[in-house]
């Protein structure tokens, strides 16, 4: 038995258009696989634009907290000036100017303040891409972390990751992945003496901008800051949220209505308030459904259990056995 | 017609620029793995990966599709005739991948931790690369058994021949059905990527448009490859040519279902205006539509004399698309954030080049010893 032409054809076509079908359906309920969901004793940062002044003491205590390199941008090398993220830097200040940037947190003629650094994703694209388990969330704090002595350096959590925060080191041949891991050598150590008991990022920030605490109670405190009224007298706790600092006293501001991070890819445990538009900030806007999810719902349909695979394989081996034996008839061997 | 070494000189003016062009590129390798990737190439946080994987191991194991491409028309088919094509085919099929899989290291930045990869304590389930580097590993060591008996011709091993004679059909299965799997995860690869890339290029059908493409070359190489051997090596076309006619109908309605439903796909995700409002990314969609239709006009229109140029003509047009393709999704269609540009520097493209030259000094080396090429030697009139 053979198939001429016309067969093949109606048979490929068949079968891209089955494809066409399996891949485009949505997943099935069981293969399909739903945001992940916030840890339980999830730690993170609330950033406040309105807030920050810009004075990077958060940018220089990273630094010294995580035993990073300075980074050279001006001839002198005088100090550190980091310009991005990188591979020697894990935390930046960046600001948005527009006009003559005469007003604070004004997106016309104004300007502003913004950190750039891990959010922490409840559902990260970098862990999802990671094929060596490398990159992990943990079930309990919710950091994000990297573990160099899996790492193979193939870069996918760099290239895969929304906000652009893993970061690579293109200049040694042992390189290695740089992002922020919230301090978590400083917040699991018991030496009551330590210099960076939490965040130092959230530590020595003066005005409280970048806060640290439970993703919970920070979510809270967004919520609170968001319901103020504009020019009203306000509060601001600094360092953590649990046992702040002495408070920072300001007019509160005229917040964009929207907490940066509550829904954006399945949340993220750093949140970011601010007077301008997320966008100009440098922070996109992001569907709610994680990036993670869609890919390892489409992996796990197609090859969930490696039944699909197994079929196909049954079904090819039994026509190409059956063909070979046709083809050494007609040759004669 | 049996396969036959078609012998000859080794030593020539082309196998000697291979011999400098690999030379370079080791030169540049040794300079990569001694002093960091920075040395040699323009990669960055904005485009982590650059033509080492768009063109080494994307475009690379795609241009290696041919002894796919022959295996699913020749054995599940059962369309025998094309049976001469096939040695030839799976011996681009072999080195392509086997290069691809190895040129993988010079872009691991962490190369000497390589084997977690393929390690069950390392492997991450959830992620795409894991399945292509299983995926792919396994078609290599598929793709030398397969091709086993070449060797055993050459070499006289009756025990391999027997093994492989017995089981051949289980390894032929398997050398579709890997290439399927991992040829479509090279496109799901780009989905977790997200709104990173461009709408034209970003959709669940990736798969799909991944594996179609890879066919598509695979066809397209294994014509091309007919044309310039039998060129290069001064033998007649004769033999193959009414092979590559039909070859090449089957090969236009396979363009015609990409094309459809990649128009179809980018419609119906509301992505339309896109095809013209995004600058460079809209025409080099257009560029890469325009590859795609050339060739089915060629093979399908009634008014188109048919010979053995129109057949290279629209190889190479087929080539193109579906390299330009994967370009595009990879490259051109990945957009990290303002500031961040990419375009491979000289001696990263001399590592590229290096691995292409040692491919096809590799393939010369082979059919002048091993019996690939069907057997009648070299025309007499030249």
């Amino acid at each position: 038995m053979t198939l001429d032409r016309r067969n093949f054809m109606k048979a490929a076509l068949g079968g891209t258009a089955a494809a066409t079908v399996a891949v485009a359906l949505p997943p099935n309920k069981a293969q399909a696989r739903d945001n992940k969901s916030m840890p339980p004793k999830a730690v993170g940062l609330l950033f406040d634009s309105t807030l920050c002044i810009g004075c990077k003491a958060c940018v220089n205590s990273c630094k010294d907290a995580n035993g990073m390199p300075a980074e050279f941008s001006t001839p002198d090398k005088l100090w550190d000036t980091p310009l991005d993220l990188s591979g020697k830097t894990l935390n930046v200040i960046k600001s948005y100017a527009e006009g003559t940037s005469d007003v604070k947190d004004r997106e016309g003629n104004g300007y502003a303040f913004v950190k750039k650094s891990c959010l922490h994703c409840v559902d990260p694209s970098c862990v999802s891409a990671c094929p060596v388990t490398a990159m992990t969330k943990d079930p309990e704090s919710g950091i994000v972390s990297y573990d160099a002595d899996k790492c193979i350096g193939c870069r996918y959590c760099v290239a895969a990751c929304p906000f652009g925060v893993p970061r690579f080191q293109y200049d040694t041949a042992t390189p290695r992945i740089q992002k922020c891991q919230l301090c978590k050598q400083h917040l699991a150590s018991t030496d009551a003496e330590r210099k960076y008991k939490f965040a130092a990022c959230a530590q020595v920030c003066p005005t409280g901008a970048t806060l640290f605490g439970p993703v919970e109670l920070l979510k809270a405190e967004a919520q609170r800051r968001l319901e103020l009224e504009a020019g009203s007298a306000a509060v601001y706790p600094r360092g953590q949220i649990e046992t702040p600092f002495p408070a920072h006293e300001k007019p509160a501001p005229d917040y964009k209505k929207r907490i940066y991070g509550d829904k954006e890819i399945g949340g993220t445990q750093m949140l970011l308030l601010a007077g301008v538009s997320f966008g100009k900030l440098g922070y996109p806007d992001l569907p709610e459904q994680s990036y993670a999810a869609k890919s390892e719902s489409l992996q796990h349909s197609l090859y969930g259990g490696m039944i699909l695979p197994l079929v196909a394989l049954a079904g090819l081996a039994f026509a190409i056995k059956r063909t070979a034996g046709a083809h050494k008839n007609e040759e004669g061997e | 017609m049996k396969a036959q070494p078609i012998g000859g000189r080794l030593v020539s003016p082309v196998t000697l620029v291979l011999t400098v062009l690999i030379l370079l590129a080791a030169f540049f390798g040794a300079q990569r793995f001694l002093f960091g990737f920075n040395s040699v190439a323009n990669i960055n946080d904005g485009f982590p990966w650059g033509i080492w994987i768009a063109w080494d191991v994307v475009i690379g194991t795609g241009l290696a599709c041919g002894g796919f491409a022959l295996a699913l028309l020749v054995y599940i088919a059962n369309q025998n005739q094309y049976h001469p094509l096939m040695r030839p085919a799976l011996l681009a099929s072999v080195f392509g991948y086997t290069l691809g899989g190895i040129s993988v290291i010079f872009d691991l930045g962490r190369y000497w931790n390589f084997w977690h990869i393929l390690f069950p304590t390392y492997q991450q389930y959830g992620s795409v690369m894991v399945e292509v580097a299983l995926c792919v590993t396994a078609y290599i060591i598929v793709l030398w058994i397969e091709f086993s008996p070449v060797l055993a011709e050459k070499f006289g091993w009756p025990g391999v021949k027997k093994f492989t004679g017995k089981w051949m059909f289980l390894f032929i299965a398997l050398g579709v059905l890997l290439p399927t799997m991992h040829q479509s995860s090279l496109g799901s690869l780009l989905i977790v990527y997200g709104q990173q890339i461009h709408p034209l290029w970003q959709t669940m059908l990736l798969p799909l448009l991944f594996l179609l493409s890879a066919v598509a070359m695979g066809y397209a190489v294994v014509v091309f490859e007919a044309c310039v051997s039998t060129a290069g090596f001064k033998r007649k076309i004769d033999h193959e040519l009414p092979l590559i006619a039909s070859l090449s109908k089957i090969m236009a309605w396979l363009l015609v279902a990409f094309i459809v439903i990649r128009l179809g796909d980018i419609v119906a995700r509301g992505a339309f205006a896109a095809m013209f409002t995004s600058g460079v990314k809209s025409f080099m969609f257009w560029v890469e539509m325009t590859l795609y239709a050339l060739p089915v006009a060629m093979l399908l229109s009634p008014s188109v004399k048919r010979d053995a140029k129109i057949y290279f003509l629209a190889a190479c047009s087929m080539l193109l698309a579906a390299v330009l393709y994967r370009i595009d999704a990879y490259l051109v269609g990945y957009e990290t954030g303002p500031g961040w540009n990419y375009f491979p520097a000289v001696p990263e493209i001399m590592i590229t080049i290096g691995i292409v030259a040692f491919e096809i000094l590799g393939y010369i080396v082979f059919v002048r010893f091993f019996p690939v090429l069907p057997g009648h030697g070299p025309d007499k009139a030249h």
